[in-house]
């Protein structure tokens, strides 16, 4: 039977590759970035129209490969204004909530920036008083004074703007609520060198709700130079894609309000031919495969289907060597809670929070307490800690103090809640070893699911958790000794 | 002390039964989860004993609500003795054993004195849900005290010693006999360091005694000889333990037995996922005498006696006489 459900797990699998031609090992081929953009506004009611800048088909670093649009309802097309590629969306009408979305595949590639194009000025108006005028102009000769090229002063006039032992010229230039790469451009303009505005997209893996960084292009005289204004590094990084050049607004809309642009993106380890082959067939593995859900879906797929590797660990870890964990299932909690904080921080800040918790626990014993009430009264000093512990944390200047509160808290309440009751009932020694237990289950599993080949696997072949199905079934089966039981009747080898 | 691990060979040669093996093969085939609660609830079990003359210790009466507890001194006022314990409890947590009144207050088996607030709070943390298994709200079952029979003076350390015999398919195949010790803290749990003594089936005279899974000769805190503890009434003992198969219906069961000087053998609790150590104490495994009750061509209506005879005779110790004995 199970090896029966493992073989057509397989075999599927086989099939799935052979069809749509996904490899079984990752990172032979291009990445492949989709990206979903979703314009979100509120309709007045009347005519709506929205238009949303596109990146263009050649990117630095990236190639774009598909995009279409999905917005029942809407009239749609791509058009090109003044030189920037737009995405049109009309209805004749429109009221209440909307959301457009338009998704496209970007392939990496390795071609140079094409962007050696002429200075278009663009003119950045921001008003500036006599005093900030005077300020704007101390500042760019102190900037001149160290540099000696387009590049170098734009260097150093991010220097001075984000130093934080501001001047007063600096400071008062800030007080308005420009932001930094206006600032800049603004700047940049009064000493005569071309510039553009770039809206940037930091391409990040089954990240969702993200927005575009506004970044800035000079011309040095030759060509384009992209520079982040906020550490003034130059060059375009690798994973940022350039969404928006220069031109006009990234979104209009007219006969709506609250507009917004949001962005979630996942990467595929496809090949960018073959993952268009299956994309367009109709063969029945695309329609079946993950791939055919919306981007936003996916990425949460993509942590989903690497539960039963969880799954099967727990039950490894218990059946076979005998480990104590408390709680049958809260060890995969824990490790997926470390998927997203990466795993020191994770359980330093994991192990800290649970020990203070134990620790006001103790306090809270002394009260004579319900036990209801001394466990909600736990879970809300816990929230505390947590708060406590991020906002320290970031004072000092440690990410660990940001990761905490990516941390479930409901993970780490249950946990403490657990552990607590196991303290009342079976004393200290208890919570250490069920404690070290879950943990190191907590950190296989972690380990496991965050290798790239299962990575790859689970989500590009989804059947292949019928093989741990399988498994953790067979396992439910095993009658034989357990690891620790070789220990736990050691002395029997004296009689 | 042997080395630090065992071959797994070595444990099949032995018969020894492993957790994964007890749960899939025993407890999963010869248990049915619907009767669970019947052992897992301590009044169930109790009633139920009675309404089938199991002897049990006496159920003197029940707290269900937190309202109660307020008036709880007129009901205790005039009682001596008595034991309070959580219906759900588990590994002797929560039981308050009272063995005598000094005025007001209470004496617990320890000798340490409390008053009627502690009492009082202790019945209220029984109510909560602090004893039983994750914290499920519980009832407090409050029975009369087991006199301690005179075979067992100088071996115990405060509480009753009690007797561990496993039941499958009605027949008994092991027996233990658990003693509490300073180190256990006055409880009959193993892991807690109580001393497990393997008994013969066919006469309960002692085979072999463990502490903390090691092999000792007498008890830690009185320092007697545990070879020379011999239970009286063994088969009313035996009867006693095959009765809880009928009682209950399940297939695999633990029974808890106390013996009481004036009442005789008592049962306790039934336990439904009895534990391994059973095996430590007695030197040996339980799968062949498993196998060996499985093998057996299940007559319905085996009677009780019948069934406690056929293993005093096929689980006999042949040299129990002779060089076994510690
Ligand atoms: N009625 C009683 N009289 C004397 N001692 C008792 C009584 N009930 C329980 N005890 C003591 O408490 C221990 C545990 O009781 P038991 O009912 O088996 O609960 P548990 O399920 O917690 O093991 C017994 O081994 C015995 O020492
Ligand atoms: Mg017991």
């Amino acid at each position: 039977m199970l090896v029966l459900l493992a073989s057509c797990a397989i075999l599927v699998a086989v099939l799935r590759h052979m069809e749509t031609g996904i490899p079984f090992i990752p990172g032979q081929e291009r990445s492949v970035w989709l990206i979903e953009a979703r314009v979100d506004f509120m309709a007045k009611g009347g005519a709506v129209s929205a238009s949303l800048s596109l990146p263009d088909k050649q990117l630095p670093g990236f190639e774009l490969y598909e995009e279409q649009s999905a917005s029942p309802g809407y009239g749609f097309s791509i058009v090109r204004e003044y030189g920037d590629r737009r995405a049109e969306w009309t209805k004749r009408e429109a009221l209440a909530e909307q959301s457009l979305y338009y998704s496209a595949q970007f392939v990496a590639s390795d071609k140079v920036d094409p962007a050696t194009a002429d200075p278009v000025r663009e003119h950045h108006p921001i008003y500036w008083d006599d005093a900030q005028e005077l300020a704007a102009g101390q500042v760019l000769s102190r900037a001149r004074e160290t540099s000696s090229s387009a590049r170098s002063l734009t260097r150093e006039l991010i220097k001075l703007l984000s130093s934080p032992s501001s001047d007063q010229n600096t400071a008062l230039l800030r007080s308005d609520q420009t932001s930094q790469a206006e600032l800049l451009m603004r700047l940049l303009d009064r000493a005569g060198i071309a510039t553009r505005s770039v809206m940037g997209l930091y391409l990040e893996d089954a990240r969702r709700r993200q927005v575009l960084t506004p970044m800035v292009e000079i011309h040095t005289g030759e060509h384009w130079l992209l520079f982040n204004p906020e550490t003034g590094e130059t060059g375009v990084p690798l994973n940022l894609l350039l969404w928006h050049r220069g031109g006009v607004s990234v979104l209009d809309v007219t006969g709506g309000r609250n507009s917004r642009v949001s962005f979630s993106m996942i990467r595929q380890t496809v090949p960018a031919r073959q993952l268009a082959k299956a994309q367009n067939s109709d063969s029945i593995f695309s329609r079946l495969g993950v791939h055919s859900l919306p981007i936003e879906e996916q990425s949460m797929f993509k942590l989903l289907l690497l539960l039963p590797l969880g799954a099967a660990v727990v039950v490894f870890m218990r059946v076979m060597i005998g480990l104590q964990t408390a709680g049958t299932f809260m060890p995969i909690l824990i490790s997926l809670a470390f998927l997203q904080t990466s795993l020191l921080p994770g359980l330093i800040s994991f192990i800290s929070v649970v020990g203070i918790g134990l620790v006001l626990r103790s306090y809270l014993s002394r009260l004579d307490l319900l036990l209801v009430a001394r466990i909600a009264t736990l879970i809300v000093l816990v929230i505390f800690v947590i708060s406590a512990l991020s906002i320290i944390g970031y004072q000092m200047g440690y990410s660990t103090g940001m990761t905490i509160t990516f941390f479930p808290m409901i993970i780490i309440a249950w946990t403490i809640e657990r552990m607590s009751i196991l303290w009342e009932e079976e004393g200290p020694h208890e919570v250490l070893i069920q404690g070290g237990g879950s943990l190191v289950v907590a950190v296989i599993a972690y380990l496991l699911m965050q290798s790239p080949l299962l990575k790859h696997l689970s989500f590009n072949f989804p059947e292949l958790n019928l093989v741990l199905l399988a498994l953790i079934l067979a396992m439910g089966q095993y009658t034989g000794y357990k690891l620790s039981e070789l220990r736990r009747f050691r002395a029997m080898d004296d009689i | 002390m042997g080395m630090a691990w065992i071959k797994p060979a070595r444990l099949r040669e032995l018969g020894m039964l492993g957790m994964n093996c007890r749960n899939v093969e025993f407890i999963n085939r010869y248990n049915d989860r619907r009767l669970y609660p019947l052992v897992d609830n301590k009044l169930k079990t109790k009633l139920l004993a009675q309404e089938y003359d199991v002897p049990t210790p006496r159920l003197q009466f029940v707290v269900r609500e937190q309202h109660e507890i307020s008036h709880i001194n007129r009901q205790l006022q005039d009682r001596e003795t008595f034991v309070l314990k959580p219906a759900k409890g588990s590994g002797g947590k929560g039981i308050l054993v009272v063995i005598g009144r000094a005025g007001e207050r209470f004496i617990k088996s320890s000798g340490a004195e409390i008053g009627i607030a502690d009492v009082r709070r202790h019945m209220s943390n029984i109510l909560a849900g602090l004893y039983s298994l994750g914290g499920a709200s519980d009832v407090v079952i409050i029975e009369d005290l087991i006199a301690f029979d005179e075979c067992f003076a100088g071996y115990s350390h405060e509480g009753v010693p009690d007797i561990r015999i496993i039941v499958f398919r009605g027949y008994p195949v092991m027996a233990m006999l658990r003693l509490a010790t300073h180190a256990s803290d006055g409880k009959a749990n193993l892991h807690q360091g109580a001393v497990g003594l393997g008994l013969a089936m066919n006469n309960g005279a002692c085979l072999n005694a463990v502490q903390f899974s090691r092999q000792i000769e007498s008890h830690p805190d009185t320092g007697r000889a545990l070879s020379d503890i011999c239970i009286s009434g063994w088969r009313e003992i035996l009867l006693l333990a095959a009765q809880c198969h009928e009682m209950t219906g399940l297939g695999y069961i633990g029974t808890d037995l106390v013996l009481d000087k004036y009442l005789g053998p008592q049962m306790l609790e039934l336990n439904a996922r009895p534990g391994l150590s059973i095996q430590i104490a007695n030197g040996r495994g339980l799968l062949p005498r498993l196998r060996h009750v499985e093998s057996l061509k299940h007559r319905r209506h085996v009677s009780v006696e019948h069934r406690v005879d056929y293993v005093m005779r096929e689980f006999a110790e042949p040299d129990t006489l002779e060089g076994r004995v510690l």
